[in-house]
């Protein structure tokens, strides 16, 4: 009683607080008021139910319990996937398979959606990198997507180059510029950092926006022609398929590049950097080097992907690069949870292609990211799919047990 | 012709000082408290200039005497944006107190959006403009340079700011508030409610974000529902130049950049006013971190 006593309070409170903005609409105009009272009350309601499950979310977090449980079948695949190879193999194919086969099955529309998607895949992946291996929490990665884009456009704008000579130069310009921000912020960290990082990124885009005689300012650069194929002319659906290929052929080599990434010597120094980062210090972990490749290692993909959205639209300007790209690629971060690769594989299709298809939904994506971000810190710190970490064991060390093995030497 | 000049954006950019110190002021008492970076403060500031438009809507509409519009609009903004602060912290930061520091930042960019995307959606995406609500005042005449709403601006900042550092150093609370910035576990011990102190911490910052949403509404005339994120930007940048934590550094911070941004727009060019602040903000960070008038403080293990 005294749970529903309480939320009744916190739908009265919150009726109160949003009154103004949610049930006045003043037209200056005409000068006159529209009043919405049926927002309140719906309003109520919903606060009402929702106070509710946040006091039940509290208690089963106090206990100890898990907050969303997938169902058991689910929590059994997801084991399965995880521990038993001949199961991960399958559902691997499986998978491969189906996104193979997705463009030829599918309408054109389809594909440039799930172009889109594959594109915040390896832009979340990449920010995986610094944000949830390396602890390093950068707010302007959009600015090196944006030089990936702008590198690939001024190059052939000016000179002339082509997509594949600017596919490797647009992750290298994102390298410098992932370390030329890197130098001057590596004694700062946490709070301080992300700041900083945001500030870059709109200074990036502010550059961007207020240099027309090299970037075209607001309007951008048009007509960036689309990858070629050994000089094959190729009509756009086409060309569309042939990109969705090269954006699916990218985040593979990404997941593997990372996964590969994750236990290697550079990895781990990486999220010893996150976990605490005097201890890491202590340990005769060089802060400088691990802190430069976290960026440089995560910016680069934002190079490609930028240098592949330049080629995919045709068309970019500074309008595609502004903090809410970045605060979007950061709650996929989030939401798939911090150092794990398929769970950031999945944030990012759910957040990129749920709006797509559920249109009524579309216009509180970003009401819905802001929340998520809130609400997956408080009750899931560590994400939908939790990274998971390589665990040694003593048998594998005594030699007793050849199932764990691949872990006998750090 | 020169100094004409010179003096106009002299008190142009103490007008935009002010408003910048009022926000900034939010900053820097969450983070001496709570050591954390409220990112959905400009949010705060939006709000607050919302409030007063749709107040001041309703009562010009149903015929209130012009005169008090501009006050019962203040202190509707006031009211609502204490309300809004109090209820942030207590949804977004308080289940986060003791979590890895990552985290109540990440919920504070979160409920930025939100807020944000709340006032798009609720109201409108496109700019608004904001009534004209200030008295007459004849006796600015005389002073060409300063108009009504840059001497309302600086009048009122000024006693907000006095108001506050009175309030600071004189009273229980104030005392409280000082004492939990200090030492958070010692004062617990002291039987200072530390919850308590962190919600008028809230309370205090959002009522001057308010009142700075208001005054600039009332000067620029137009709102939407972005102006939180640069205004927010600018203000944090305030308070790190002045030293984040430090109640005078965000004054002095912000009127330096105040000023810093009129000479620029005046004298350089329009264009970068934005990128200056940025700038500033980065430069800060990265060579002296604790700003002009902050302590410098001793990491520990």
């Amino acid at each position: 009683m005294p749970r529903i006593a309480k939320a009744l309070l916190c739908a009265v409170w919150f009726m109160l607080l949003t009154f103004p903005v949610m049930c006045i609409q003043v037209n200056s105009i005409d000068n006159s008021v529209h009043w919405h009272f049926e927002r309140a009350l719906w309003l109520g309601c919903g606060v009402f139910v929702l106070a509710l499950l946040w006091d039940w979310c509290f208690a089963r977090k106090a206990k100890g319990q898990p907050i969303i449980s997938f169902g058991h079948g689910l929590t059994r695949l997801a084991a399965n996937l995880r521990g038993d190879p001949r199961c991960r193999l399958g559902g691997l194919s499986l998978l491969a398979v189906g996104m193979l086969l997705m463009p030829l099955l599918s309408s054109i529309y389809q594909t440039n959606i799930m172009i889109a998607a594959l594109l915040y895949v390896m832009l979340a992946l990449g920010l995986n990198i610094v944000v949830g291996l390396a602890g390093q929490l950068v707010l302007g990665y959009v600015a090196f997507y944006a030089v990936g884009a702008y590198s690939y456009g001024l190059l052939h704008q000016f000179l002339g180059w082509g997509f594949w000579t600017c596919l490797p130069v647009g992750g290298l310009l994102a390298v410098l510029f992932g370390l030329a921000l890197g130098f001057p912020v590596l004694r700062l960290r946490g709070d301080y950092l992300a700041i900083v990082t945001l500030g870059f990124g709109e200074i990036v885009r502010l550059t961007l926006l207020n240099w027309p005689s090299l970037t075209g300012g607001p309007a951008g650069i048009s007509n960036i022609p689309r990858p070629g194929l050994f000089g094959m002319d190729m009509d756009i659906n086409a060309s569309t398929i042939y990109i969705y290929y090269l954006v699916l052929a990218a985040v593979v080599l990404t997941i593997v590049v990372i996964s590969r990434l994750k236990n290697s010597r550079v990895g781990l120094a990486l999220q010893a950097l996150r976990e605490d980062e005097i201890a890491c210090e202590a340990m005769g972990i060089d802060i400088t080097r691990v802190k430069l490749s976290a960026f440089a290692l995560g910016s680069c993909w934002a190079g490609f992907a930028g240098v592949i959205f330049a080629a995919k639209t045709t068309y970019i300007n500074p309008s595609s690069f502004g903090f809410m790209e970045s605060a979007m690629i950061l709650s996929m971060v989030v939401l798939g949870g911090m150092g794990s690769i398929a769970g950031v594989v999945i944030a990012a299709m759910i957040l990129i292609l749920a709006p797509e298809y559920l249109r009524a939904f579309s216009e509180y994506r970003m009401l819905i990211f802001g929340a998520i971000m809130v609400v997956m810190m408080i009750f899931r710190p560590q994400g939908l799919v939790s990274g998971e970490r390589r665990r040694y064991s003593i048998t594998a060390l005594k030699g007793t047990a050849s199932a764990s093995g691949q872990g006998g030497q750090a | 012709m020169d100094i004409e000049f010179f003096v106009e954006l002299f008190f142009g950019g103490l007008t935009r000082g002010s408003i910048y110190a009022l926000i900034a002021l939010g900053y820097t008492l969450v983070y001496g408290i709570i050591e954390l970076i409220n990112f959905a403060h400009g949010e705060v500031y939006m709000l607050g200039a919302f409030t007063a438009l749709l107040v001041a809507g309703v009562l010009g509409v149903y015929g209130f005497p012009f005169g008090g519009i501009l006050i019962v609009a203040t202190l509707a903004a006031i009211v609502w944006c204490a309300a809004y602060g109090f209820t942030l912290e207590k949804v977004a930061y308080k289940p986060l107190r003791g979590a890895p520091r990552l985290s109540p930042l990440i919920s504070a960019i979160g409920m930025s959006i939100f807020l944000q995307n709340y006032v798009l959606l609720a109201q409108t995406p496109d700019f608004v403009p904001f009534p004209y609500l200030l008295p007459e005042m004849p006796f600015l005449d005389d002073l060409a340079v300063l108009s009504p709403s840059n001497f309302l601006i600086l009048m009122v900042s000024t006693v907000a700011m006095i108001v506050l550092a009175l309030f600071i150093r004189y009273t229980r609370m104030g005392k409280a508030m000082r004492a939990t910035a200090q030492n958070r576990k010692m004062a617990l011990l002291l039987g200072i409610n530390a919850d308590k102190i962190i919600s008028l911490t809230f309370i205090i910052g959002s009522s001057l974000a308010a009142l700075g949403g208001v005054l600039i509404a009332s000067h620029m005339q137009v709102i939407n529902y972005n102006i939180g994120f640069l205004a927010g930007m600018k203000a944090f940048t305030a308070a790190v130049l002045g030293g984040i934590g430090s109640i005078p550094g965000a004054m002095v911070g912000g009127l330096v950049l105040g000023l810093a941004e009129s000479f620029t727009t005046g004298y350089v060019s329009g264009n970068y006013e934005d990128i200056l602040a940025f700038a500033i903000l980065i430069l800060i960070l990265i060579l002296r971190p604790d700003g002009i008038l902050g302590k410098a403080k001793v990491q520990k293990v």
